[in-house]
């Protein structure tokens, strides 16, 4: 991937009406602006579905935050995407209690159905598979989420049906 | 008569949250109304006096967290809730929170008005959906209602909260991470001194306390020192949300009386261990803690109690080892977790956690050496306290030497024939 410090042709993309009112809004909550950073990228997040380099360095133009410490920021949380995602993000959680009730057998189902490993997205850009750690909701472990939904007690039968209602819609229950 | 649990009174699953005016109806803001007519330093001495300790895993006196900060000096000063939930095993804050946001918001008014702060700030876990959607209600009806903004109770006191939502990094639940991370920086942690009492956020008096701390704040304003102190079981005091995860009957967490044991928790609350598993062991607070053992249920879950076994009771939420689950293959992915979320920032964290790690793929996959059982004990020491500017490692350090005291004979075993567990 290329190094945003060290490229010098990719310009800054304009932001969105909706990208400037949601970053505007954040800002009151600050009395700095170098504190709006990770909200602004979260908020390009929302809207694009990832922060490409042209987002980064439109949202350091913005907010006048040097694109290195805007970087430094964007990869050094877990759920900043700096690469394109999948329309669904599937976040298995991997951490000891899910393990312990066999995420990693989850894991083999998701990649043998969708034929992606952690990391990757379907040819279709239709989901993106991405470890998480714990989620706390260990009591109902296994727990994975997709986009903002967080489904519980887990099992293979129930990651088929999560999988058609992100395909097409048909019900699934977030519990149980 | 007050409740004996005040944290979960208010909770039913399955319900909506209280509004603003349902929670009011139910005593909710008393501790607010109470507060504003007290003195503020009279309200730190009570909450030292009732001795509430930390409910983030450290178990530090709050009252005595709170004295630290200085008088005022008509510039800001900031209370910031802790609310980055990510210990493994862990999920009593999101409870809370989920369920009773107003709770934590009036604990939060009483306790900003003990510390004369002037912002709160909620730094809370970014999955937490839920929570997020429920605070900004929460935070939205209160202002409605006057209990926060301007004057408040027309009695002069201003104060603004607002919720910072973050994007998953354990490292932030580290206090001085944590500041850094709401003040748009890489959260690496920070040097102590100076604390984040007197130079904390933008360089202002801040204290940042668990989301579980802070709900015990209205019970102890509302009903007193001597009611909290009479909650807990014997000598104990208070209440605190403990749990179980694993291969029990009933996994999950309740409000208990501080002073009980791992095994009423275990048997009483969780059922005990499902059919056709024994226990082989036990984390008593989080990834971060040591195993215990089947010998030390009958130990107090108190923090002193604890540490004299060799352990710590962290978070109070435990996750059992079953005798069908691989020991190794359990602090392998401990490690893993703690690798990931390493800041970097320090050596033996930043370059010991993967090579840990890789040793404990190799006896995994049955290509360990005898000798590397040595390096893994080595590398507890290097890792442990004081080699590091926060307990990341050290904490990372505590399931594996315990593991390698505890659990030898298993990784003798992994070395001379690998992994004869059925893989998870």
């Amino acid at each position: 991937m290329n190094n945003i410090i060290a490229t010098t042709a990719i310009k800054a993309r304009k932001l969105t009406d909706e990208e400037i009112h949601d970053i505007e809004h954040e800002k009151t909550h600050y009395p700095y602006t170098q504190a709006v950073g990770l909200e602004a990228l979260k908020i390009v997040q929302k809207y694009q579905g990832w922060v490409s380099d042209e987002s980064l360095l439109a949202v350091s133009e913005y907010l006048d935050i040097p694109p290195d410490e805007l970087e430094g920021v964007a990869t050094f949380f877990n759920m900043i995407f700096r690469r394109p995602v999948g329309k669904n993000v599937i976040l298995l959680c991997d951490s000891v209690a899910c393990w312990m009730l066999g995420c990693d057998d989850l894991q083999a189902h998701i990649t043998n159905t969708l034929g992606i490993n952690y990391g990757e997205t379907t040819k279709d850009d239709l989901f993106t598979l991405i470890p998480v750690p714990c989620l706390g909701a260990c009591d109902k472990a296994p727990v994975m989420m997709v986009n903002r939904e967080t489904y519980r007690n887990v099992t293979p039968k129930k990651i088929d049906q999560i999988i058609a209602h992100y395909r097409d819609g048909s019900p699934v229950e977030l519990d149980g | 008569m007050a409740t004996d649990k005040p944290l979960t009174k208010n909770i039913e699953i399955g319900r909506a949250p209280f509004t603003f005016q349902q929670y009011e109806a139910a005593g909710g803001y008393e501790s607010v109304r109470k507060a504003l007519t007290m003195e503020p330093k009279d309200l730190i001495n009570m909450v030292k006096e009732a001795g509430l300790g930390g409910r983030g895993g450290a178990g530090f006196n709050t009252g005595l967290k709170w004295s630290f900060v200085p008088p005022p000096d008509g510039q800001p000063r900031y209370l910031v809730i802790n609310g980055d939930e990510m210990e493994p095993g862990t999920f009593k804050d999101r409870l809370l929170i989920e369920h009773d946001p107003h709770l934590l918001i009036e604990g939060m008014i009483t306790t900003c008005w003990a510390l004369q702060a002037t912002t709160g700030y909620i730094f809370l876990r970014g999955e937490y959906i839920e929570c997020e959607q429920r605070l900004l209600k929460a935070i939205d009806e209160a202002y409605d209602a006057g209990m926060l903004g301007k004057n408040i109770l027309g009695k002069g006191f201003d104060l603004d909260i607002y919720l910072h939502t973050s994007a998953g990094r354990y490292i932030c639940g580290e206090e001085t991470a944590l500041i850094n991370a709401l003040e748009g920086k890489r959260a690496n942690p920070r040097a102590k001194p100076p604390f984040p009492q007197v130079s904390g956020l933008w360089g202002r008096p801040t204290v940042v306390n668990n989301v579980e701390t802070i709900c015990n704040i209205p019970g102890i304003v509302a009903n007193g020192v001597e009611w909290y102190k009479a909650l807990g079981k014997g000598d104990f005091v208070g209440t605190r949300i403990s749990g179980v995860s694993g291969r029990v009957k009933n996994p999950g967490c309740w409000e208990v009386p501080v002073g009980i044991t791992f095994r009423e928790l275990l048997e009483d609350y969780a059922g005990g261990m499902q059919d056709g598993y024994e226990l082989k062991g036990f984390l008593p607070g989080g990834g971060s803690t040591d195993f215990l053992l089947p010998e030390h249920l009958d130990l107090v879950m108190d923090p002193g109690a604890v540490q004299k076994a060799g352990s710590r009771l962290g978070t109070s939420l435990i996750m059992v080892l079953d005798d069908k689950t691989c020991p190794v293959g359990c602090v392998r992915n401990l490690i893993k977790f703690f690798a990931h979320e390493s800041c970097g920032w320090c050596t033996p964290c930043r370059d010991g956690l993967p090579w840990v790690e890789h040793i404990l793929n190799k006896m995994e996959e049955g290509r360990g050496e005898m000798k590397d059982i040595a390096i893994l004990q080595e590398m507890t020491t290097y890792m442990g306290p004081g080699n590091t500017f926060c307990a990341l490692a050290p904490g990372a350090a505590e399931p594996l030497q315990s593991a390698l005291k505890h659990y030898r004979a298993e990784f003798e075993d992994h070395v001379a024939h690998g992994c004869s567990y059925k893989k998870h």
